[in-house]
């Protein structure tokens, strides 16, 4: 287990590698010039030349490359184009409010939908199966800017219970930061939690149908006990995949969320960098994305052995 | 408004405690903040080094000016405490005022202004005209800075006293030093408001707080000029990118004014009586569409003058601003409607429309149907607004016109390529400049004419150069007019690029802030909140 760890760890080196020389190409095969940005209306060619200059970005594109590898390798990302902040600081301002937004959907996601599946598998073809399935077209169906200004109009405008927008440390004011998280986090769990609802009820219907549930019910045993003990462990191999695979599509749905709830965070970092083309925050921004979902791919692999014993590595 | 927060815990005797301790502790008067959302993000803090209105803004924050344009539109002292001009008209010998310090506690000297002015001079368009006729710019003494003019300029109060970007902001000589074409990575000014470094998130915050030593004048906030008296403590720009949003944090009060409302947004905004929407901006903003003059067609003066022709102001202003009451029926002025260079001489084909007529110019002009490529910011409505109206408009007299998609920071890279169109060029590129850049022949941009020099487009027109210069030179404001209404003969048969409308942006704010100046930059000197 020890070295498999090991090995998938060192798989990541070659990984992000990739991933690097990936963005760098690719941001840098761009149509858009930053030092034209920057220099403005009244600038002549050569002031943007020398901006061009001072920024590097007119030295041969290997050279910039590796000379921004070899920062990299020494934990120096660079520096903003326009506010000249080192990007390890921009991160490091943006990676509380994201890492939270993500985990308090996750937890609201989970901790909802698993039960839901579970029930709607139970009492299939009940209402209750109808009512948690069509929730779960809708919370698939409706994109997350709708689903956030309703949250808003509902939870803000006209019930007063949560703030409109913004973000508050979970450090500097608990109560702030649930104030502030609860509308967001279920606004971005919508699409979560109807996928993860859809498949945990599609693989327990399947283990339902198994033999040894068949004869755990002849044994005797409490329906909750069955569904939760022998079915709902053995459905948990893919739905756990399913979480794992669905960051990916929390990743996306935490810029558009950041955007419409006003929150400070890593979505919203990356989006002004790309529009304003500030290569060095979006290639430290996709480096740290990239790095999350690789780690994250072998935590979701690593949870396999917990829920079935078979699995060895 | 309350928020379900776990700080409401009802532990009253913790909670007597707490604020007995915290009133012993405070001084008698609350911190008074004014919360604000700006129209950008603040991402470069260094006024001279970029054109950015926003970054503008911070300035007028931060540091302060020698001089300063009013709302007549005139230039008073606001750092200087007075100046004089020789009798040559050659040298301007310009003192400033008791009192001035800058945020690090240092005195303002002389030698501070000149290192500004030099920098600003390098980087600004109207600067680096007034450096082409400067001679030299020196301190005399701690208080006394002269510049001396290889010939008479008419301009010369008037660029240091400029409104809009780049402002020629007073820096710390040794911050001024900076190469032009470096960001400054310090902001010490000696304006009424300080910059809080620490608490700057680029995308999110902006922090100032008020300057205990700032001086103000003793003269009424008029425009830049006058004084600049801080009312708040503290302001707070806080950046919302969602125009909806912001609108429900402006009318739930978690921020008490939004510089830039989306206008079809206003009617909700409006319907909060705490709120007023008002234009603060007298002046307004123009939209501009620019030909590239380096490729055909546009190369042709007659297509041009079709273009002109096809097109009418109202289109532009219904798609860009929908509301009448927020832009003006018809401005021919290039150089702005209630400027002091208003004339409305050689307008009348973008006054009345005429489709036949536009048609017959392209037949003389001998059109081939040349695809016309025109940029389309797409995520700038106002840029996006104009791409389209004028796609609708060239069509309609027959010409084949191709919309190319894509964002503003992608635009502001290829209207810098001067290949033709169908190797990554352009034909008409879409934006809009506020009216304090356009007041006159040299800020106004857009009508150099000076070939290879000239803003992106490049057209090429001596008489133009000659009209702008004569203008410089000039010192006498009739004489000047007279050489406006000239030059804009001039500009409606060159069509160096078609004023689409004169619009006004509406700012929205809570009924508890007070004292907001009525400018074309928003200052937030003078505002208090109650």
């Amino acid at each position: 287990m020890i070295a498999y760890i090991i090995r998938r760890l060192l798989a990541t080196i070659p990984i992000m590698a990739l991933v690097a020389v990936f963005v760098f190409m690719l941001l840098h095969l761009s149509p858009t010039d930053p030092a034209l940005i920057i220099a403005g209306d009244f600038a002549t060619p050569e002031q943007v030349d020398e901006i061009r200059r001072q920024l590097g970005l007119n030295a041969p594109l290997y050279q910039q490359f590796l000379s921004w590898a070899v920062n990299l390798l020494q934990g120096d990302m660079g520096k903003s184009i326009y506010s000249g902040l080192p990007v390890t600081t921009l991160i490091g301002q943006r990676v509380e409010p994201t890492l939270m937004l993500t985990l308090c959907t996750m937890l609201i996601a989970i901790t909802l939908a698993i039960p839901l599946g579970v029930v709607a598998a139970w009492k299939v073809g009940t209402w209750i199966d109808r009512t948690v399935m069509t929730l779960a077209v809708f919370g698939f169906s409706v994109p997350v800017f709708v689903i956030g200004y309703l949250l808003i109009l509902g939870g803000s405008r006209k019930l007063g219970w949560f703030p409109v927008q913004g973000y508050t440390s979970i450090f500097d004011d608990f109560g702030g930061f649930v104030s502030h998280i609860t509308l967001p986090a279920l606004a971005l769990g919508a699409v979560y939690m109807a996928l993860i609802a859809r498949m945990t009820r599609a693989t327990m219907l399947e283990v339902l149908n198994e033999d040894y549930v068949r004869t755990a019910y002849a044994k005797g045993l409490a329906t909750r006990k069955v569904l939760v003990k022998h079915a709902l462990k053995n459905a948990m191999v893919p739905i756990s995949t399913t979480i794992g695979l669905g960051v990916a599509l929390l990743i996306g749905g935490v810029v558009v969320t950041e955007t419409v709830f006003a929150i400070p965070g890593l979505g919203r970092l990356t989006v002004d960098a790309v529009l304003r083309t500030d290569y060095p925050v979006i290639q430290g921004v996709i480096l740290v994305f990239s790095l999350t979902y690789v780690l994250l791919n072998l935590l979701v692999d690593l949870s396999y052995v917990l829920f079935d014993p078979r699995i060895r590595y | 408004m309350t928020y379900f927060s776990f700080k409401h815990a009802p532990n009253l005797a913790l909670a007597g405690t707490v604020a007995a301790t915290l009133a012993a502790a405070l001084p008698a008067s609350a911190e008074t903040v004014l919360k604000m959302v700006p129209h950008a993000d603040l991402r470069n803090i260094d006024p001279i080094w970029t054109t950015a209105y926003i970054t503008r803004n911070h300035g007028y924050l931060v540091f302060d000016t020698l001089f300063a344009m009013d709302e007549n539109l005139e230039v008073q002292p606001q750092m200087a405490e007075g100046h004089e001009v020789s009798e040559d008209g050659l040298v301007y010998t310009i003192t400033l005022r008791d009192g001035l310090t800058f945020h690090d506690g240092e005195p303002v000297t002389a030698e501070d202004a000149v290192a500004s002015i030099k920098r600003w001079g390098a980087r600004d368009g109207m600067g680096q005209k007034l450096m082409r006729v400067t001679e030299s710019v020196e301190a005399v003494d701690d208080k006394t800075l002269k510049l001396t003019l290889t010939e008479p300029y008419g301009l010369v109060l008037a660029s240091l006293g400029k409104i809009s970007s780049n402002v020629p902001f007073i820096m710390p000589k040794r911050l001024a030093d900076t190469d032009p074409n470096k960001q400054i990575e310090e902001i010490i000014g000696s304006g009424p408001f300080e910059f809080v470094a620490d608490e700057w998130q680029p995308g999110n915050q902006v922090i100032y707080k008020k300057f205990e030593d700032y001086v103000p004048r003793d003269e009424p906030a008029s425009y830049a000029a006058g004084g600049k008296v801080a009312n708040v403590d503290r302001i707070e720009w806080r950046y919302i990118p969602d125009a909806a949003t912001a609108s429900q944090a402006l009318m739930a009060g978690e921020v008490d004014y939004y510089e830039q409302p989306a206008v079809d947004l206003l009617p909700m905004i409006q319907s909060d009586p705490g709120i007023k929407v008002e234009t603060v901006d007298p002046l307004g903003t123009q939209g501009v569409i620019r030909f590239n003059f380096t490729h055909p067609p546009f190369d042709n003066k007659l297509v041009r003058q079709a273009a002109l022709w096809s097109v009418q102001q109202a289109d532009y202003m219904y798609a860009i601003m929908g509301d009448p009451q927020y832009f003006e029926e018809f401005c021919g002025a290039y150089f702005m409607c209630g400027g002091p260079y208003e004339t409305d001489v050689g307008s009348e084909p973008l006054r009345e429309k005429d489709v036949e007529k536009a048609k017959a110019l392209l037949e003389e002009a001998g059109y081939d149907g040349t695809p016309v490529v025109i940029l389309d910011p797409t995520d700038v409505p106002v840029a996006h607004g104009q791409a389209l109206v004028t796609a609708q408009a060239l069509r309609d007299i027959g010409m084949n016109v191709e919309l190319a998609a894509m964002d503003w920071a992608t635009m502001t890279s290829r209207r810098a390529v001067r290949e033709a169109p169908s190797e990554g060029g352009w034909n008409i590129f879409p934006t809009w400049w506020l009216a304090a850049d356009q007041l006159n022949p040299i800020t106004n941009i857009s009508v150099a004419a000076s070939g290879d020099s000239a803003w992106f487009g490049w057209p090429e027109n001596q008489k133009i150069e000659d009209l702008r210069n004569a203008f410089a030179q000039e010192t006498d404001l009739e004489k000047q007019k007279a050489i406006v209404e000239d030059l804009q003969a001039e500009l409606y048969d060159f069509v160096p690029y078609i004023p689409t409308g004169q619009y006004y942006q509406p700012t929205a704010y809570r009924d508890k802030v007070k004292g907001v100046l009525t400018a074309p930059v928003p200052f937030f000197w003078n505002i208090s909140v109650e």
